[in-house]
């Protein structure tokens, strides 16, 4: 545990690390919170309001059904990370399964593994998904945060896998081998734990691949449906409108920016930390 | 290196197999079939929808049409699509050309301008510029290509009228126009998509490339190379970078997945007659001969950009084929 803590204070000891690190929880806070301090993001208040440009009452603005944009980028912010966390939660732990298991046992289950891994790595995360969205109806937002989940861990077993095949030469783990430890022991107590920088890396950088992928699903229609708000549903619904309300489009995707890069800048910086060299 | 080349083809048909599997699996594991969707969007009776059941060959057990389906794909057949009611194959032949431009325009900036920049990141590694590089970059990474795409459109195309926002060629281009304004009006419908795909992809190749000089710039020959009296510039192109470049080719085959899922969206965005915007509309209908058709294409693809990459970076190396 002491190794990803290390990696973590470094992180944070690295200015653009705090800074993505601290926007990232302050859009966490206030996806959590706002929606209890705005308007009801389903309300719609006033058919006189529609499409009004930011202002006092709205600062910004309305879109072409008068609803507060504001409220709805922040409630569409709580959706677009709870799939986010708890997707990246899955796929890490399944990754990081499939990588251990494979890494440790080796021979005919490595291999066969790793083939699937192979074939499924052909395949971009997007078109596997398409395929199975294409078919449903409404996708429940449980169904969702499973489907991309489960397919996002097989660049993330490829490189557990790799940190297992590298620290179960070391000494340590030698030693305690020899010293007759059991299996699971030596996989939990020596092999994850030293694994786990490069595995926080990997789910952070995850969490802003995932909310840009949930985007652009929601985008074309697949994702989260309407009227639950989503960032990429709410810039699908400003295609219309682009030219006479563009505020009900581009704040939404100011905020996938903002926490996309937070996320990124992040995962950076842990990753210049487990890696040093790559400063 | 013969073998070595065997064991690695054999490997990209292995995974090309499991892939072809994998989407058949998938589609078939979906809750429905692909032909339930259709009554939800067209007045299509329950008869027809049985009729086209079993000329899909969907009341067949899956692993009858497993077996049907990779024969087609043997002899070059990948069904009819139901949207358009033309082979499948005949619509991603037709569809390729323009991706393929548009891909490859992409390509070519961040092969150029992408690798500059990281070369001069990584020279000046911790200095201001490096780390604006980096922060810019990384901005242009974290925008969803769709809502890039369509700021873009509307500022550019609509309140500036500066470029055309859709589409790959001018409607109202006279039917006479020579091969040279043709090529210009093809030009102008791709500056947009282009940047749009640009922009959101660039920060890979010049993280990966300062990456890769700053291993090069460590090594001792670089420092032999200075105490040479070699002027800054050279040390840095002639020594430094031509070392630094063979690790950047295994982008390539990183990329092509990039691509292909970026075009989705910005081709749908500009109505650009690519791939990507076939793919998405086949979504939209529920088109899944096509789908598959078109998911099936993109795997051959990266399996053969990952081969050719492998292959490449061994002709050029020989510690990854020795070693």
């Amino acid at each position: 545990m002491t190794a990803a803590f290390d990696v973590l204070q470094s992180a944070w000891r690295n200015p653009r690390g705090r800074t993505g690190a601290l926007i990232l929880l302050i859009v966490t806070i206030a996806a959590l919170f706002g929606p209890v301090l705005l308007p009801d993001p389903l309300a719609q208040p006033d058919v006189l309001d529609a499409s009004r440009p930011p202002g006092l009452g709205h600062p910004f603005g309305t879109d072409q059904l008068s609803r507060d944009v504001l409220a709805r980028v922040v409630s569409g912010g709580r959706i677009s990370l709870s799939v986010a966390f708890l997707a990246v939660g899955l796929s890490v732990t399944l990754g990081a399964a499939v990588g251990l298991v494979s890494g440790y046992w080796g021979g005919a289950v490595d291999a066969l593994l790793m083939r699937i891994v192979d074939g499924a790595l052909a395949i971009p995360r997007l078109f596997i998904l398409l395929l199975v969205l294409a078919v449903w109806e409404r996708v429940p937002v449980l169904a969702l945060i499973l489907l991309i989940g489960a397919t996002g861990w097989f660049a993330t077993s490829r490189l557990v896998r790799g940190e297992v095949l590298r620290i179960r030469e070391e000494g340590y783990v030698r030693a305690a081998e020899v010293l007759g430890a059991r299996r699971h022991r030596i996989i939990f107590r020596h092999l994850l734990p030293n694994a786990l920088g490069p595995l926080l890396v990997a789910a952070t950088l995850g969490v802003g691949d995932v909310i840009l992928l949930e985007a652009g699903l929601s985008f074309l229609g697949l994702g989260i449906q309407p009227p639950t708000p989503s960032w990429g549903g709410m810039i699908l619904d400003s295609r219309e409108v682009m030219i006479s309300a563009p505020w009900a489009g581009i704040f939404p995707g100011l905020a996938i920016v903002i926490t996309v890069l937070a996320a990124n800048l992040f995962g950076d910086a842990l990753r210049d930390a487990v890696d040093p060299r790559s400063a | 290196m013969r073998s070595w080349l065997l064991l690695r083809l054999i490997q990209a048909v292995i995974a090309f197999v499991v892939a072809l599997a994998l989407l058949f699996v998938l589609m078939r594991a979906a809750p429905g079939d692909p032909l339930s969707r259709l009554s939800a969007d067209r007045p299509v009776s329950r008869q027809e929808i049985e009729a086209l059941r079993a000329r899909y060959g969907l009341d067949q057990p899956v692993g009858t049409q497993l077996i049907a389906f990779v024969s087609g794909l043997l002899h070059g057949d990948l069904g009819v699509s139901i949207e358009h009611g033309r082979p499948v194959t005949s619509l991603l032949a037709e569809r390729l050309p323009a991706t393929i431009l548009l891909g490859g325009s992409v390509l070519l900036l961040n092969f150029t301008i992408g690798l500059w920049l990281g070369v001069r990141q990584a020279v000046r590694r911790g200095q201001r510029e490096d780390r604006w590089l980096t922060t810019l970059s990384l901005t242009g990474y974290a925008m969803p290509s769709f809502w890039l795409g369509l700021v873009l459109a509307w500022l550019v195309g609509v309140e500036w009228r500066l470029l055309p926002a859709a589409g790959m060629q001018d409607p109202l281009l006279e039917a006479d126009a020579g091969f040279l304004s043709r090529a210009g009006d093809v030009l102008r419908h791709l500056i947009l998509p282009v940047v749009t795909l640009s922009i959101v992809s660039i920060a890979a190749t010049m993280r990966y490339q300062r990456a890769a000089m700053l291993e090069v710039l460590r090594l001792p020959y670089m420092v032999t190379a200075r105490a040479k009296g070699l002027a800054e510039h050279d040390v840095t192109w002639r020594h430094g970078w031509r070392n630094a470049l063979f690790p950047v080719i295994t982008l390539f085959g990183l990329w092509l997945p990039i691509l292909v899922s970026g075009s989705v969206f910005v081709e749908t965005v500009f109505a650009w007659p690519g791939l990507g915007a076939l793919a998405a509309a086949a979504v939209g209908s529920r088109d899944y001969p096509l789908l598959m058709g078109a998911s099936l294409l993109v795997a051959a693809l990266v399996v053969a950009g990952g081969l050719i990459t492998d292959v490449a970076y061994a002709l050029l190396d020989p510690r990854v084929r020795l070693g």
